[in-house]
């Protein structure tokens, strides 16, 4: 412990509430089930319910893919900045 | 069904089964450390597996057969309800990005093995630890008893074992043949054996479902028919619907999150995790493990063609078999059961290490030999992998399949209690051991008599854990039970912990530290289990 105050990065940051918002998007879509529990517009006749929620599959997967840059670019930032 | 046994599918389903029994007995010989005799090696692989087999072996296990015969199963059968699975496995990703990466850490820091390790190094508390422990094996077992479920429904559709025998050793022979197998691999292999394992088996399911999904509606005449004639079969039946009724909204989304919330505290979903060799392996892996929820997603929709292919079943397990051997080419077929089959063996066998690896750490070594040496540790480990499978056996053999199914309900709502704890203690050391343990019991007292008091809705003789959702109280709507009593096991949590701070009851020793939870493989006090030459090349 050393007596010289640290100077620390804020813990909040917009990069960091980018990722807060990737994270949480997927729970708001999936679980306000009203949003996509109808049939049409049909994909190759398949009802909405069903390819909406497998494109989500995809939609969070780009999600996390940036949550997971945009932290690895915030760590290194941070590990930079204090050594 | 047809009569007699498919001698095609069947060459070809024993074929690729001895081909995966020869890779499961060579595994143990695959990437070989020299302390070969510690829980590490055995029961985590060496803590060195790499983002691509981290992913095979993740997907090889969460996605079991069951999951693959009873998702369709429930599609087939009530038509979108069935599909929370979806959504489910969505939601499971942003949840470990979160949470595992801490636990990944802090175990390696401290050489935790399972879950309860970390709870008792946390809390202090070798009653909370056991009480996460006793949760674990509990949950699991039945979740191996229905792989062995899975296995026997292949075999059924084959011709082989099962009903079409009425010799009850001819019956079940096959599927101890099969069991004897996986056992013998795991003793003598370790975790090493499904994760080699568990790249046959996803290569071989792929293959399948990329077949299946093109090939079947193209023979069935194109997916407008297929929705067109399950809409039918759900509005005749009366039961069942192809989109999510108002009235379900509820049901399905806190199903869908309870499960998620649950996957991941399962002991062989957290023993598949920290046989990873790094913290950045899981992060990668929750950016690419979503391919399996598209390919759920797929398989789930067999369900309806199935259901337009004219499959009529009693057992809506059995449709997704069925299916296969009426509309592929027997060779085809064979291949298809092959990959349900060997879709079994993966999980049950990184199920009974995870289940082994609880019993050893958190109730041998905690309460009946705390001075066992590694040796010891790994070679109860071994035998209790062994107990746990035959536990499992027993249990399918003996007792109806209801029995497995209704356990393995709740399994999931019993195994979602030790989330406080473990989620919780991965972020902050503010809940109070007491408090955890009585959250724990509330929600577990709470969920099990809640699950006890459903009735099945299509069986009338069924008045017991006929499903997983029962009015919320206060919401009135319905929804998942272990959601319910995840929620009151919080509420009691933190009610507690104010009270027993107030009443300056004792916390318990805190041995872990802040830093503890943020190490990554190179620093100092990390193992690096690689050989030096190539962890030294990375730095």
């Amino acid at each position: 412990m050393s007596e010289v105050p640290e100077v620390r990065p804020p813990v909040v940051t917009p990069v960091r509430v980018i990722i807060a918002v990737c994270l949480i998007a997927p729970f708001v879509a999936m679980l306000w089930v009203g949003s996509y529990a109808r049939t049409d517009p049909t994909l190759i006749g398949i009802p909405f319910f069903y390819w909406y929620q497998m494109l989500w599959v995809l939609i969070s997967s780009a999600l996390t893919m940036t949550a997971y840059k945009l932290w690895q670019r915030d760590q290194r930032a941070r590990r930079g900045g204090t050594e | 069904m047809k009569d007699g046994v498919n001698g095609v599918a069947l060459g070809v389903f024993v074929f690729l089964f001895l081909a995966v029994t020869v890779l499961g007995f060579l595994a143990a010989r695959w990437r070989k450390a020299e302390n070969e005799h510690s829980l590490d090696e055995w029961g985590l692989g060496g803590r060195s597996f790499g983002t691509w087999i981290t992913w095979f072996l993740l997907g090889g296990d969460l996605y079991t057969a069951y999951t693959f015969v009873a998702v369709p199963a429930a599609i087939y059968a009530a038509g979108a309800a069935g599909f929370f699975a979806v959504p489910y496995t969505i939601l499971v990703y942003p949840l470990i990005f979160t949470f595992l990466p801490r636990l990944w850490s802090v175990s390696h820091r401290h050489g935790y093995v399972t879950t309860s390790d970390f709870v008792r190094g946390r809390f202090g508390s070798k009653g909370l630890s056991l009480a996460v422990a006793l949760t674990g094996i509990l949950a699991t077992m039945p979740y191996i008893a229905l792989q062995l479920v899975g296995i026997q429904a292949v075999l059924d559709v084959m011709g082989i074992g099962g009903s079409a025998d009425s010799n009850w050793f001819m019956k079940d022979l096959p599927l101890l043949i099969a069991f004897g197998v996986l056992a013998a691999y795991t003793y003598s292999s370790g975790l090493r054996a499904p994760a080699l394992i568990a790249f046959v088996k996803d290569a071989l399911i792929y293959i399948v479902i990329a077949v299946a999904i093109i090939y079947i509606p193209i023979k069935l005449g194109g997916f407008e028919d297929i929705f067109a004639s399950a809409n039918e079969k759900f509005t005749k039946a009366g039961a069942g619907a192809l989109v999510s009724p108002p009235a379900a909204h509820w049901t399905y989304a806190t199903l869908a999150l309870g499960s998620a919330l649950a996957l991941f505290m399962y002991p062989h979903s957290i023993t598949a995790t920290l046989s990873s060799k790094s913290r950045d392996v899981i992060r990668r892996n929750t950016t690419i493990l979503p391919l399996y929820s598209l390919m759920l997603g797929l398989l789930a929709l067999l369900g309806f063609m199935a259901i337009k292919s004219g499959v009529s079943v009693t057992n809506p397990q059995l449709a997704i078999p069925q299916l296969f051997e009426n509309m592929f080419p027997s060779w085809f077929a064979g291949v298809a059961f092959a990959a349900i089959g060997i879709g079994a063996l993966v999980p049950a066998a990184i199920m009974s290490i995870a289940a082994a690896n609880l019993f050893t750490r958190n109730i041998y070594k905690d309460f009946i030999k705390p001075d066992a040496t590694p040796e010891q540790e790994t070679k109860v480990s071994k035998l209790v992998s062994l107990l746990v499978k035959v536990g499992a056996l027993v249990f399918v053999l003996t007792m109806d399949k209801t029995v497995a199914i209704n356990f393995q309900l709740l399994g999931g709502i019993w195994i979602l209690q030790t989330f406080p704890a473990l989620v919780g203690g991965l972020f902050t050391r503010w809940f109070h051991r007491w408090a955890l343990l009585a959250g724990w019991a509330v929600g577990m007292v709470y969920g099990t008599v809640a699950a006890y008091n459903v009735a099945s809705p299509t069986n009338a003789a069924q008045k017991h854990f006929g499903g997983s959702n029962a009015e919320i109280p206060g919401i009135g709507e319905m929804g998942y039970i272990g959601l319910t009593a995840f929620v009151l096991n919080v509420a009691v949590t933190v009610v507690l912990t104010f009270a027993l701070k107030a009443l300056k009851a004792p916390e318990g020793v805190d041995e872990t530290e802040p830093s503890d939870y943020t190490a990554d493989a190179g620093d100092p006090g990390v193992a690096v289990e690689l050989p030096p030459a190539t962890a030294g090349a990375s730095h």
